[in-house]
C-alpha cells in the first residue's frame, strides 16, 4: 500500500513539473522566433513581478478570478460546463450595484444586503440554464452562452441616463454606494489589499469543505463520475443539476464584488467583463482544486502584470496571450497523459498482484491434487 | 454424451478434415450453385458438396490456446478451434461466455495476449480490423453500423472507396454480389427506409463487396423475426455453396442446429466441446453450455415463509424504441416475494427485464401499478428513500451502474449509502468509518486488492462484484435485487456470490434474481417466472423444471405452468415444498 502512495505522489508533481517545463520551452521558442531573447524577457517578468507594488496588484487582481474559477470548477466537478459565469456575475454586480446605490443602510446591513443581491442574481441567472437543461434537454452550453448576450443587452438597456443609471463624463454607471458601505481593505505597503480577500478565501473553503465533506458533494462529484451510477445510487441527476448549477451561479454572483466593493462603487460602461471566460481557463490550470486555482489566479494575476512591463522592453504585447493559452493547454495535456497513464499502470499493477496471487494458489492446488 | 470435465476437454469432431490448405478461390462468384447443402446433411457430405464445386475443405481459420485476460472482464483463456472453408461453423455459449471478445480478438478489434491465429494455413496477428478485412475475414455486428441518410450503394463503399471507385464499377460489383449471392439489394434505396433484414443483408454485402472470405455473423438472428431468420439461413447456405466460411455466433440451439455444420461451445471463457448437429441434441447443447461441472447454485433447505416482503401489482411502462413506434416494455408485471423467498426471472435480455429491475429501485415513472416493499406502499418514493427502505441492489452493469471507476475502493463503498452509516453522520461523511468498513469488507468478502485506495477500474470483474456484494449485503437489505449477479465473474468468485445469497436468503432476505444463466437460476431460485415481451408469460418449479422447457417459453414458445402438476397458480411458495431432490440440470 505504502508503494503506492508513494507512486501517487511522484504522479502528483509529475503532471504540473512536465507542464510548467513544456511551457516554458514552447514560449521560449515562440519568444525566439519573434527575435528576442526569452530568458531576459524571463528575467523582466521575475523581477517586475516581484516588486511589491505587483504583488499588491497581483493578489487583488486574483480575488474575482479565483471566484470564477471556483463558479466554473463547481459545474466541471458534475460534468456541466457553465461557460455563463461571465454574464452571471455582470448581471449579479449591475443589480446589486443598483441596489446599494438605492439604499443608505448601515454598511453592516448594507454590505450583506448588496452581497446577498449578487449571490440570488446570479443563482436565478445560472439557475434558468439548469432548468432548461432538465426540463427542455437543452444543453448548458448553449443556454449559458446565449444568457450572457441577454444579460448584457439587460444591463444595457438599463445602464442609461433617465433608467437606472447617471452620466458622468462619457460613462454612464449607477449611483455610488454610500462610503458606509464599501468594503474594507488590509493596509499594506504601497497599497492595501482588498479585503473581498476574504470572501475568495471563504468561497475556497466552503467549496473544498461541502464538496469533499458532505453527503451532497459525494452525490454531486458522484454525477460527475458516472451519471447512471449515481442515479442508480439513488442520486435525482435531474435535481442535482439544477443545484450545481444554481450553486455555480451564486458563487458567479461574487466574481463582481470584490470590484463593486473595493474598486468601482458603482456598475458603469466600464465594470470588467471577460473574467467569467477567464475563470474557465483558471478552473482548467487548477485542476478544480480550491488551492490549484488559487495559484493558477495568482499566476494569471502574474503574466497580466508583467506582460504590460514586456511591452516596455520591446516584447511584442501578444507575448502573454500566447503564454497563458500555452499554459493551459500544456496543464490540460500533461494533467490528461498523467492521469491515463497512473490508471493504466495501477491497473496493470493489480492485476499483476493478483495473477502473481491465482499462480500460487493453482501450484497449491496442484500439490493438494498430487498429495490427494 | 459430451459432458466435459474442467480438466479434460471432450473434442467430438468427427470430420476434422484438415486437408492440404489450398488458396481460396479466386473469385467469389463462380456462377449459379451446383449444390443445395441441406442444413442437416452430415459434414462428409459437407465436404464432398466441397469438392464437387472445387473448394478446398481444409481450415479456413484456426485458433489455438487463445488467451485473454484484462480487468473487470472474463477472460478468453485456452480456446481452440478450427473453422472448415465452405462451412457454417457456429459457436455457443451464454450471455458472457466470452464469445464476443473471442469474435473481437479474430476481427482484430482485441490482441491475445497468448495463442496463434491461424488464417488459410499462416500465422497471422491483427493489430486492426484493417488487418482482419485484409486477410478476407470481415464481421457483421449485432448493431448495424449503416448511416440512415445514404444509399445501399453509398453505404456500401463508404471507407471502401478505393476498391471499385463510387460510380458503375462498384454499382456493377454490387450487382454481381447480390446476384451471386442472392441478396436482393436495391442499391439506390435509403437505408432509412430499409427494415431490419434488409440492413442486415446489407452489412453482409458491405462485408463481401470489402473481399470477406470468412464471415463472422455476431447474434444475427437477436434482431429477427422467424421468416426473416429462415431468409437470412437461406443466404447463409448460398454463401456456404459458393465456397465462402460462415462463423455464427449464437446462443439459439434450434437455430444454431438447423443451419451449423459445425457447432463449436464455448463457456466460461473457454471452448469446451466440438461437436456436429448430427451428434448432438438441444438437450446435450444446453448441458454443454451450461456445464454441470460448475460449483452448484443449488439451494437446499426452503427458507421460503409467507411474509410477503416485495408485492408488485400491475406494473405497466412504454417506450418509444428506435423506430418512433410505442410499445410496452412491461405489462400488467404483478407478482409477490416472500421473506427468505428467491423469486428467479429468466428471459432472453431484452424483453423488460432491465425495466422491471429500474421500476422495483424507482429509476424509471411508472404509468400504472404498485410497488410494496414490507407492507408499505413505496410506488412513489425516490430511489433513495427505497435503497434507505431496505432494498440492496446488485446491477447489471456493474460499470454503468454499480461503480464509480474512477473512484477509490472506499468512495465505491459510499456509493448508494451515502445517507447510511458508516458513510456519513449527518450530513457530513464519514471518511474514517467508510474507510474502515472499507477495510472489513475486503477482509470479509475476500475482495482481493492491494488496498482500499486504488481505484475499482483496476480491480478484475470478480473482484468488483464482490465489492459490490459486500456493500450491498453490509446494510442488511430486506430485499435484494440481483441482475446477473455472476456475469462475467470467476468461478471462485461465483461461488462465494451464491453462498452470500443463500445465507442472507436464510435469514428472510427476499431476492429478486435476474439471469441468463439457466443453472443459475434453476440452482438458487425458490419460484421461477420467465418473462417474454414485457410480460411474465410462465411460471415453473426449479425442481422439477428443465432448461429446455425453460428456453421454450423464453422464446415465447410455450406459457403458463411449464408442468402438468398444477394448474396455473402464479403465486405461492410451492417452490419451498420441493425436497433435497437432485438438481434441475439433472433431472432431464
Amino acid at each position: 500500500m505504502k508503494k503506492f502512495d508513494k507512486d501517487r505522489l511522484v504522479l502528483a508533481f509529475g503532471a504540473p513539473l512536465l507542464a510548467l517545463v513544456a511551457a516554458l520551452v514552447i514560449t521560449s521558442g515562440v519568444i525566439g522566433v519573434t527575435g528576442k531573447d526569452p530568458f531576459h524577457a524571463f528575467y523582466v517578468m521575475i523581477d517586475f513581478g516581484s516588486k511589491s507594488d505587483s504583488q499588491v496588484w497581483i493578489i487583488n487582481k486574483a480575488i474575482p478570478y479565483y471566484l470564477a474559477a471556483v463558479a466554473v470548477a463547481i459545474g466541471f466537478r458534475m460534468n456541466l460546463f457553465n461557460i455563463g459565469v461571465d454574464g452571471q456575475y455582470r448581471i449579479a454586480a449591475f443589480a446589486a450595484a443598483v441596489v446599494g446605490g438605492a439604499l443608505t443602510l448601515p454598511g453592516i446591513v448594507q454590505i450583506p444586503v448588496i452581497i446577498i443581491v449578487a449571490m440570488l442574481v446570479g443563482a436565478v441567472w445560472a439557475g434558468i440554464a439548469g432548468l432548461l437543461k432538465t426540463t427542455r434537454g437543452v444543453s448548458e452550453v448553449v443556454t449559458t452562452i446565449m444568457l450572457n448576450f441577454i444579460a448584457a443587452s439587460t444591463i444595457g438597456y438599463f445602464l442609461q441616463d433617465g433608467r437606472l443609471a447617471v452620466k458622468d463624463g462619457n460613462l454612464f454607471h449607477t449611483p455610488d454606494i454610500p462610503a458606509s458601505s464599501q468594503f474594507f481593505t488590509i493596509p499594506t505597503t504601497p497599497d492595501p489589499i482588498d479585503g473581498t480577500l476574504i470572501l475568495a478565501v471563504m468561497t475556497g473553503a466552503a467549496y473544498w469543505f461541502v464538496l469533499g465533506r458532505t453527503r451532497f458533494g459525494f452525490d454531486l462529484r458522484a454525477v460527475g463520475r458516472s451519471e447512471s451510477a449515481a442515479s442508480a445510487s439513488g442520486v435525482s441527476v435531474k435535481r442535482m443539476v439544477v443545484t450545481s448549477m444554481v450553486l455555480s451561479g451564486t458563487v458567479a454572483g461574487l466574481v463582481g464584488m470584490p470590484t463593486l466593493l473595493n474598486k468601482s462603487f458603482n456598475y458603469g460602461t466600464d465594470f470588467p467583463a471577460g473574467i467569467g471566460f477567464t475563470g474557465i481557463a483558471i478552473a482548467l490550470l487548477g485542476r478544480n482544486h480550491p488551492v490549484g486555482m488559487a495559484l493558477g489566479a495568482l499566476l494569471w494575476g502574474f503574466l497580466e502584470r508583467t506582460g504590460t512591463q514586456l511591452e516596455f522592453e520591446e516584447y511584442a504585447q501578444e507575448i502573454v496571450g500566447v503564454m497563458q493559452g500555452v499554459i493551459v493547454l500544456c496543464v490540460v495535456i500533461a494533467y490528461e497523459v498523467v492521469r491515463r497513464y497512473g490508471l493504466r499502470r495501477q491497473q496493470r499493477q493489480v492485476g499483476e498482484e493478483l495473477a502473481a496471487q491465482a499462480r500460487k494458489s493453482d501450484t497449491d492446488n496442484k500439490k493438494a491434487g498430487v498429495s490427494a | 454424451m459430451p459432458r466435459v470435465g474442467p480438466g479434460h476437454r471432450a473434442v467430438l469432431r468427427t470430420a476434422d478434415v484438415l486437408g492440404e490448405a489450398e488458396p481460396p478461390p479466386s473469385s467469389g462468384v463462380s456462377g449459379e450453385c451446383v449444390i443445395s447443402t441441406s442444413s442437416s446433411s452430415p459434414p462428409a457430405a459437407g465436404a464432398a458438396a466441397g469438392h464437387e464445386t472445387g473448394k478446398a475443405s481444409g481450415p479456413a481459420v484456426e485458433l489455438h490456446g487463445i488467451t485473454k485476460r484484462f480487468p473487470g472482464v472474463v477472460a478468453n483463456h485456452d480456446i481452440d478451434f478450427a473453422v472448415r472453408r465452405g462451412t457454417v461453423h457456429a459457436l455457443v455459449g451464454e450471455n458472457g461466455a466470452g464469445k464476443s471478445t473471442l469474435m473481437k480478438i479474430l476481427y482484430g478489434m482485441q490482441k491475445p495476449d497468448e495463442g496463434t491465429i491461424t488464417v488459410d494455413g499462416e500465422q497471422v496477428s491483427f493489430a486492426t480490423p484493417g488487418d482482419a478485412i485484409a486477410r478476407g475475414i470481415g464481421m457483421v455486428h449485432q448493431h448495424f453500423m449503416l448511416a440512415d441518410n445514404l444509399t445501399v450503394l453509398e453505404n456500401t463503399v463508404l471507407g471502401a472507396e478505393g476498391l471499385h471507385g463510387i460510380g458503375a464499377r462498384a454499382r456493377k460489383k454490387i450487382k454481381e454480389l447480390s446476384d451471386a449471392y442472392r441478396l436482393g439489394i436495391r442499391p439506390d434505396v435509403l437505408v432509412e427506409e430499409l427494415g431490419v433484414a434488409d440492413r442486415q443483408r446489407v452489412e453482409i454485402l458491405k462485408v463481401l463487396y470489402r473481399g470477406a472470405r470468412t464471415l463472422i455473423l455476431d447474434e444475427p438472428t437477436a434482431v429477427l423475426v422467424p421468416q426473416e431468420v429462415e431468409a437470412l439461413f437461406e443466404n447463409l447456405r448460398e454463401l456456404k455453396a459458393e465456397g465462402l466460411t460462415v462463423l455464427f455466433i449464437s446462443h439459439k440451439l434450434g437455430e444454431v442446429l438447423s443451419v451449423a455444420d459445425d457447432i463449436t461451445v464455448v463457456r466460461r471463457g473457454t471452448t469446451v466441446a466440438s461437436v456436429t448437429p448430427e451428434e448432438t441434441t438441444p438437450k446435450q447443447l444446453a448441458e454443454l453450455m451450461v456445464g454441470s461441472e460448475l460449483p452448484s447454485p443449488e439451494t437446499r433447505e426452503s427458507t421460503v415463509t409467507t411474509t410477503p416482503m416485495l408485492r408488485v401489482e400491475g406494473l405497466r411502462l412504454s417506450a418509444t424504441d428506435t423506430d418512433g413506434a410505442v410499445r410496452a416494455v412491461l405489462d400488467g408485471i404483478t407478482f409477490t416475494i416472500h421473506k427468505g423467498e428467491v423469486l428467479g426471472v429468466a428471459g432472453v435480455e431484452g424483453n423488460g427485464q432491465a425495466e422491471l429491475v429500474e421500476a422495483v429501485m424507482g429509476m424509471r415513472e411508472l404509468e400504472a401499478g404498485m410497488v410494496a416493499l414490507d407492507g408499505a406502499d413505496i410506488s412513489a418514493d425516490s430511489t433513495r428513500k427505497r435503497r434507505e427502505g431496505g432494498i440492496g441492489y446488485i446491477p447489471e452493469d456493474r460499470h454503468r451502474h454499480g461503480l464509480l471507476l474512477e473512484g477509490t475502493l472506499w468512495e465505491n463503498r459510499i456509493l448508494g449509502h451515502v445517507t447510511e452509516p458508516p458513510s456519513s453522520r449527518g450530513q457530513l461523511l464519514d471518511l474514517a468509518g467508510a474507510r474502515a468498513d472499507t477495510v472489513r469488507i475486503v477482509g470479509e468478502y475476500d475482495v482481493r486488492t492491494p488496498g482500499i485506495e486504488v481505484t475499482a477500474a483496476s480491480l478484475s470483474g470478480g473482484n468488483q462484484q464482490k465489492l459490490i456484494v459486500g456493500r450491498e449485503m453490509s446494510h442488511h437489505p430486506k430485499l435484494l435485487i440481483a441482475a446477473h449477479p455472476t456475469r462475467g465473474v470467476d468461478v471462485g468468485a461465483q461461488a462465494q456470490i451464491w453462498d452470500q445469497i443463500r445465507e442472507a436468503r436464510r435469514e428472510g432476505l427476499a431476492v429478486l434474481l435476474i439471469s441468463a444463466d439457466l443453472d443459475e437460476l434453476i440452482g438458487l431460485s425458490d419460484t421461477l417466472r420467465v418473462m417474454y415481451r414485457g410480460r411474465l408469460v410462465a411460471d415453473a418449479d426449479p425442481a422439477t423444471v428443465t432448461p429446455e422447457e425453460l428456453g421454450s417459453a423464453m422464446t415465447g414458445a410455450a406459457s403458463g405452468r411449464l408442468e402438468q402438476v398444477q394448474d396455473a397458480v402464479p403465486e405461492g411458495p410451492e417452490g419451498s415444498e420441493r425436497s433435497e431432490g437432485p438438481e434441475g440440470g439433472e433431472a432431464r
